[in-house]
């Protein structure tokens, strides 16, 4: 098989804040799995984390998409955060630190960017949101 | 998942077990604070090794919870921030700044004790 393989995706409903806490978790799991070091593996939750939550806070609900991936050398991780909410007016801005419309620190997007290797914000007011965010398992960790 | 809160002498300490939701977080703000004034405490040690993750929620109540012991006469020191916890935390660029940490319980309830010291000596007599 040329090219990157991609296994089935797993996903993981949010719709309380409980459920925030087990999609980082399947995502730890998933890294874990995928033999991400144990600091990798926290930084992917926390990513998570802070998407999860975007989704509870402004759509009230959607979800998370996990799957594994394979560039041939290194293993990796998709995630997918996608909901039908509000939509993002201006996500260059949504995407600078410290603004926020909902009275939170402003970190959760930008922070979950710093955190994974590549970072992709779709959105259309009105219509939602999808966040697809990428991290590669690092040779030497 | 309830988080514990233990009465030690003038301290009060809260030791979190499992992963938290931003309402066991929440909770756990409210209790800590009506216990300051209920048991008197002086300090405040929060126990964070289990916690899985610190996103910018966790940081912002740990950080309330800091402020809003000091304004009821309490020092707060948070322990057990582990490694990958503090990278993830750096990475994201969550700070605690003005609040102490220490490396576990042991050395949070030293810094208690070299706190009290300071201002404590007067009712110590």
């Amino acid at each position: 098989m040329g090219g990157s393989t991609v296994a089935d995706a797993l996903r993981c409903l949010i719709g309380s804040d409980a459920d925030v806490v087990q999609a980082r978790q399947m995502g730890r799991e998933l890294a874990s799995q995928l033999g991400f070091s144990p600091g990798d593996q926290t930084v992917i939750a926390a990513a998570i984390s802070e998407i999860a939550r975007n989704i509870l806070m402004y759509a009230k609900r959607g979800e998370v998409q996990f799957t594994k991936i394979s560039d041939g050398t290194r293993p990796g991780l998709i995630v997918v955060a996608e909901d039908r909410g509000p939509g993002i007016s201006d996500v260059p801005r949504a995407l600078q630190d410290g603004y926020s419309t909902s009275g939170g620190l402003g970190l959760g997007l930008p922070g979950a960017r710093r955190l994974m290797d590549d970072f992709e914000v779709v959105s259309a007011v009105g219509e939602g949101t999808r966040v697809t965010m990428k991290k590669w398992k690092r040779v030497n960790g | 998942m309830e988080v514990p809160i233990l009465k030690q002498g003038h301290y009060l300490i809260a030791s979190i077990q499992s992963a938290l939701s931003d309402a066991d977080l929440s909770q756990l703000r409210e209790k800590l604070i009506e216990r300051v004034g209920k048991f008197r405490a002086r300090g405040v040690i929060v126990d964070v090794t289990a916690l899985d993750v610190m996103d910018s929620f966790a940081v912002r109540t740990l950080r309330d919870i800091a402020h809003m012991a000091r304004l009821r006469g309490s020092e707060t020191v948070i322990v057990g921030i582990q490694p990958e916890v503090a990278f993830a935390m750096v990475q994201l660029g969550l700070t605690l700044k003005g609040v102490a940490t220490a490396l576990d319980l042991e050395e949070g309830l030293e810094f208690l004790n070299q706190q009290g010291q300071g201002h404590g000596r007067l009712d110590r007599g």
